[in-house]
């Protein structure tokens, strides 16, 4: 049985405790990106690149029985390890549960001030991409 | 004002001039701020900041039309401002013409010198470094008209071509337009010969000068511009003030901006005249407070001397090209023989925003991207860099402190 999606969103929470210094939780998401699964190179094209961040994010989903899988890649560290945080979450679950999930461990593992104070990182197109592929899946 | 004590010549104490910056004091990411944004904006000193108090604690009031006391002392206010200004630049007052900032200068000239004296068939030559302001401004002009734009191309340092420049002169060139120092790359282009090479073939010319007044001594004669265009801010003054110069027997000949109140001698539903120069391009109130504190700006950077500000900043440039070169991978995009205080880097395998954001967790502010430069990050093949921009401000211990917290963030990231 797989993990839920809030079981995951417990345990980013507390992996993210661990650090208080904000360049430490940084490194953190970095190597997040680091170990994402490389996406094939076919879909690193402008049909799958999520429009509104500085550096390019490219999202591919697919579904597999009943749940949704994610996939991506991006030239930027940071913005590679902030989509592979997402994918981790929401990556192999139901496309209902994906798209009513409100994402509260951004807030709960104080991610917010980071993920989102610089508009042009697009942690909101990365969501709302992740949301409607999920909806045309369900 | 701390800078009575700098007036002596030869006398730069960056420590001493610092103390007339608050917000520099300050910790950001619990680290002290460095401050290397400069040309996207540049910070304020006391000097800007108490006249704007002062303006609304002493004499806030609309200008050129109340017959009482404090209409009288801020029309005062906002005309000394103005013969500041065109005193700093070697203009007459009737040609120092209050806007919102460099991009209203462009667009203004364009929307009224343009569109009386452009037409199809002509071109309008602008270089490879400039700012989408002036772009699309002339862009818009060329479409409107049927007018062909047309660009100086630029060699891997960043400076124009002025042999190509000299062939895409002709008698169908109507405007020049140019930056006098490149936000994106620090070039100071040879605006002088570009401009008697454009006088030749009878074409006028516009000078983006933002760049340029926080750094070094503009003059509009010595230049012989038509047209030059700055912004407040970034001359240590407030947002959302400039000054557009133009020549007098051109600003003459040209139709009103903008129609309303200021600009107007006499209005009947039958017939409006329009107010003398330099009113006839100001309509509506306008940005009192900016106008008069831009006066004090230029009072202040003239107090340490422009010639102190740019020996001392030369300095800080070639420090800190030096200091960036020792990072292992680091290039330096545009190294032009004559360059402004700008460092603009990119490092191998790096994203310029990642770096950004790691250096601001440091407290350092810099600015990624294509710096509102995208033909320009196009001719080098790239989608940004990463810019560190000095004022007179900065010291070399920022400096160092740069070199240090980009090595912390390359050792994160790669």
């Amino acid at each position: 049985m797989s993990k839920s999606i809030s079981e995951i969103e417990d345990e980013v929470v507390e992996e993210f405790e661990l650090f208080d210094d904000q360049m430490d939780k940084y490194e953190h998401i970095i190597e997040m990106g680091k170990k994402l699964k490389p996406l094939d190179a076919k879909y690193m094209t402008d049909d799958f690149l999520v429009k509104g961040c500085q550096s390019k994010v490219w999202l591919h989903a697919y579904k597999e029985g009943d749940k949704v899988f994610f996939e991506a890649d991006s030239n930027s560290s940071i913005t590679k390890g902030i989509i592979a945080l997402l994918v981790r979450v929401l990556s192999g679950q139901h496309p209902t549960d994906i798209i009513n999930n409100p994402l509260a461990f951004i807030d709960r593992a104080n991610l917010r001030a980071h993920l989102s104070s610089q508009r042009s990182n697009g942690l909101t197109a990365m969501i709302q991409r992740i949301k409607t592929y999920a909806g045309a899946f369900a | 004002m701390l800078t009575e004590k700098l007036t002596a010549p030869g006398v730069f104490d960056v420590e001493q001039i610092r103390k007339d910056f608050p917000i520099l004091h300050q910790t950001v990411n619990g680290k002290p701020l460095i401050y290397l944004d400069n040309a996207a904006t540049s910070q304020k000193p006391l000097a800007v900041i108490n006249t704007i108090t002062d303006y609304y604690e002493r004499y806030n009031s609309n200008i050129h039309r109340g017959a009482h006391h404090l209409a009288q002392l801020a029309t005062e206010a906002y005309e000394n401002a103005r013969k500041t200004i065109a005193e700093h630049i070697n203009a007459s007052t009737k040609e120092v013409n209050f806007v919102r900032g460099t991009t209203e200068a462009v667009n203004l000239v364009a929307s009224t010198y343009g569109r009386k004296f452009v037409k199809a068939g002509d071109e309008i030559i602008i270089s490879a470094l400039e700012h989408h302001s002036n772009i699309v401004p002339w862009q818009m002009l060329c479409e409107e008209k049927g007018a062909a734009l047309k660009v100086i191309p630029i060699n891997e340092g960043g400076e124009i071509l002025f042999d190509e420049y000299l062939k895409l002169l002709s008698p169908k060139t109507k405007i020049v337009s140019i930056a006098y120092v490149s936000n994106a790359l620090g070039t100071i282009n040879p605006v002088k010969q570009v401009i008697t090479e454009a006088h030749k073939v009878g074409a006028v010319v516009f000078i983006d000068a933002a760049q340029a007044l926080p750094h070094q001594k503009v003059d509009v004669k010595e230049l012989d511009c038509d047209f030059l265009g700055f912004s407040g801010h970034k001359v240590f003054a407030a947002t959302g003030i400039g000054i557009l110069y133009g020549r007098e027997i051109l600003l003459d000949t040209m139709p009103p901006y903008m129609g309303g109140g200021e600009m107007i001698k006499s209005v009947t539903f039958e017939k409006t005249t329009y107010n003398e120069l330099p009113y006839k391009f100001e309509a509506g109130t306008p940005h009192i407070e900016g106008g008069i504190a831009l006066g004090a700006a230029i009072n202040y950077i003239n107090a340490i001397g422009l010639d102190n500000i740019s020996a001392y900043e030369h300095q800080l440039l070639e420090y800190g090209t030096k200091k960036l070169l020792e990072i292992e991978g680091l290039r330096i995009v545009g190294t032009a023989a004559n360059k402004s205080s700008v460092l603009s880097f990119l490092i191998n395998g790096i994203h310029p925003y990642d770096l950004g954001v790691l250096l601001n967790q440091q407290g350092i502010a810099i600015r990624t991207g294509h710096h509102c430069c995208q033909p320009l990050m196009d001719r080098f093949g790239i989608e940004g860099t990463c810019r560190a921009s000095l004022a007179f401000y900065n010291t070399f211990d920022e400096i160092d402190q740069l070199a240090k917290a980009i090595n912390k963030a390359v050792t994160i990231l790669k």
